[in-house]
């Protein structure tokens, strides 16, 4: 492998029924960032049955190119058809970075293929940087800026770690929805458009889609809601934590939880906040009887303002709280209810 | 029916704290559980035994204390427990980690291979599919229900962000499984006095016959470039007030920032 043959920055655009998903627009944005200090281009990736007409939204969120697959065998996510998919496209792409939502599909699809491209994948990174790396395990590497610095939280987001992956390309990363900025899309904007042709092996395909059920209601995903108001253990009563659904109803937002009650049956996992759930930045973020622990804060600490009440003045929320009460809960729900009328 | 279930010793990261003054992480106390997804694909592998009959072995890569999840596995149920364990190993990210439990994988010849979505101290979710490509078998991650009646041909319940897809496989296959798909059946007490007088198995890297450029720290291609915890973040203001004073302080921030 010579690393020099490999350039650009590769970003895989999932679509779901045809639409498609914030993630990928929200990886093309900061492609562009990684690509505008690295002299590199981005290049879009979208697989599907119908996808050609998206380009020209890719293009409008910074693509330089998109790359396009269409087929019959990709109208619906399954694993061996999206590899050999993607593959194709890599093996001719040649990137020096791949960039993948780590969505069900992404987390599916990105470990098969750092086997079959023989190279690293670091999951569910918070930060990215193209910096020349100076120094890993007592070696000292001097590139051309073309290295890719993946900071990710682990052990339970208790610890931060930067990965480099220096000696194999393309260097893959898989973000969290929500964790990139997705900047104001620009019409203007030009890019090419190609199409990759894929023979497929159909006798690979072992994996038959009997169905596909949209199990969740109409409420808007809450790493796409502007104020989110999240309760944890500390509210007690179910009835209570329905009732933030009219406070967030009034306050036209969403209601968001801590693991503790989905464990408990009260909230679904859709709407978990934190390290085993979903990442969100909304411009205020409510946290009612939320304790703070590490593995929530993960998930929300990079919110605009963060209003905290509990009982309890020792919970950790309060030291990322920009506003910490420390009451009781039941009547500050009712009370803003009230006052909203 | 003989089914591989991998499983994993984690740190119970829940229970991890930070240092308030240095922001360290403080691991002391902190007590080594089976990961949790792995122990849900333990059970989803009893099920099975329970309804068809089947082999089920367990297997995890680690260090010889990890020797305490497979007796738990064995009081679970288990029928073979096997420890991957070497020095060579060690340094693994998770590719390596994969190569190293494919060799071991293609040694115990199972139709089904159980792994969990991912383990709570990386939460990569990637060694299940990793795993899957080396062995060059079809996979589904995220399994929240499995269901047959031959052991042969499965119906799989895969939870995604928006609902779920039916899909039907048959074996040879890999399933990643998420812990809510079941309970964990308790160790039998018989279960748990018999685990210390039944056999792990240990193998090493020689066993698996597996090149030493396919693991451990050479064998990854992904390298930690420098670690750091957190450390306590500067809070902003903490009252203790009436509840009616909450409210009003609440309502006026908002006002502030013009939400309402």
């Amino acid at each position: 492998m010579n690393i020099k043959d490999y350039k650009d920055i590769a970003v895989f655009v999932e679509q779901r029924h045809g639409e498609i998903q914030s993630v990928g627009l929200e990886l093309i944005c900061e492609a562009k960032k990684l690509a505008k200090v690295s002299d590199q281009k981005v290049v879009a990736i979208v697989l599907g049955d119908k996808v050609k007409s998206m380009a020209d939204t890719l293009i409008s969120y910074g693509a330089d190119k998109v790359v396009y697959v269409e087929d019959a065998h990709l109208k619906a996510y399954s694993t061996e058809p999206y590899s050999q998919a993607l593959f194709t496209v890599l093996d001719g792409l040649k990137p020096n970075i791949v960039l993948i939502g780590a969505t069900t599909t992404g987390r599916d699809l990105a470990p098969r293929m750092s086997v079959k491209l023989n190279t690293g994948l670091t999951a569910d990174c918070t930060l990215l940087e193209m910096k020349t790396v100076e120094g890993y395990d007592d070696k000292i590497v001097v590139t051309d800026n073309k290295d890719l610095l993946m900071t990710r939280p682990t052990f339970g987001g208790n610890l931060i770690a930067t990965i480099v992956c220096p000696d194999n390309r393309p260097q893959m990363s898989t973000v969290r929805p929500g964790v990139m900025q997705k900047t104001e899309a620009n019409t203007s904007l030009k890019g090419e458009v190609v199409e990759v042709k894929v023979s497929f092996d159909a006798k690979r395909f072992k994996v038959e889609v009997l169905e596909e059920v949209k199990e969740k209601s109409d409420a808007k995903d809450i790493t796409e809601q502007a104020i989110l108001v999240a309760g944890g253990r500390g509210i007690k009563k179910e009835e209570l934590f329905k009732k933030l659904s009219v406070l967030a109803d009034k306050l036209n937002g969403g209601v968001g939880s801590s693991r503790g009650l989905v464990d408990m049956g009260w909230a679904d996992h859709g709407i978990q906040v934190g390290q085993t759930g979903k990442t969100v930045r909304p411009e205020v973020y409510f946290a009612f009887g939320i304790s703070g622990a590490i593995q929530h804060a993960a998930g929300m600490e990079e919110s605009g303002l963060i209003i905290a009440v509990n009982k309890d003045k020792d919970a950790p929320i309060f030291k990322i709280a920009d506003l910490g009460l420390v009451c009781d809960l039941e009547p500050v729900i009712n009370g803003l209810i009230d006052a909203l009328k | 029916m003989k089914i591989a279930v991998c499983i994993k010793q984690v740190p119970d990261t829940t229970e991890v704290r930070l240092d308030p003054n240095t922001g360290a992480m403080i691991r002391d106390g902190v007590v080594s559980i089976m990961n949790p997804d792995d122990k849900a694909g333990l059970e989803e592998a009893l099920k099975l035994k329970d309804q068809l009959g089947a082999e089920v072995v367990v297997i995890t890569m680690g260090p010889p204390q990890a020797d305490l999840i497979l007796r738990e596995a064995y009081a679970m149920g288990a029928d073979k427990a096997i420890l991957l364990t070497d020095r060579k190993f060690a340094g693994a990210d998770t590719l390596a980690t994969s190569n190293a439990l494919a060799s071991a994988l293609k040694l115990i010849n199972a139709d089904l291979i159980i792994t969990g979505r991912q383990a709570i101290d990386g939460d990569t979710a990637q060694v299940g599919p990793q795993i899957a490509e080396i062995m060059d078998l079809p996979q589904v991650s995220y399994v929240h229900d499995i269901s047959t009646s031959d052991g042969v041909s499965f119906k799989i319940k895969r939870a995604v962000e928006d609902g779920y897809q039916m899909l039907k496989v048959s074996t040879p296959c890999l399933f990643t499984l998420l812990s809510d798909a079941n309970t964990p059946r308790y160790m039998r007490v018989a279960g748990i006095v018999d685990a210390y007088g039944k056999e792990v198995e240990v193998w090493d890297a020689a066993k698996v016959n597996i090149a030493d450029e396919k693991i451990g720290l050479k064998g990854s291609p992904t390298k930690v470039h420098k670690s750091f915890t957190k450390g306590a973040k500067g809070s902003g203001t903490i009252q203790e007030v009436s509840p009616q004073e909450a409210v009003k302080i609440i309502v006026e921030k908002l006002k502030e920032i013009h939400i309402i």
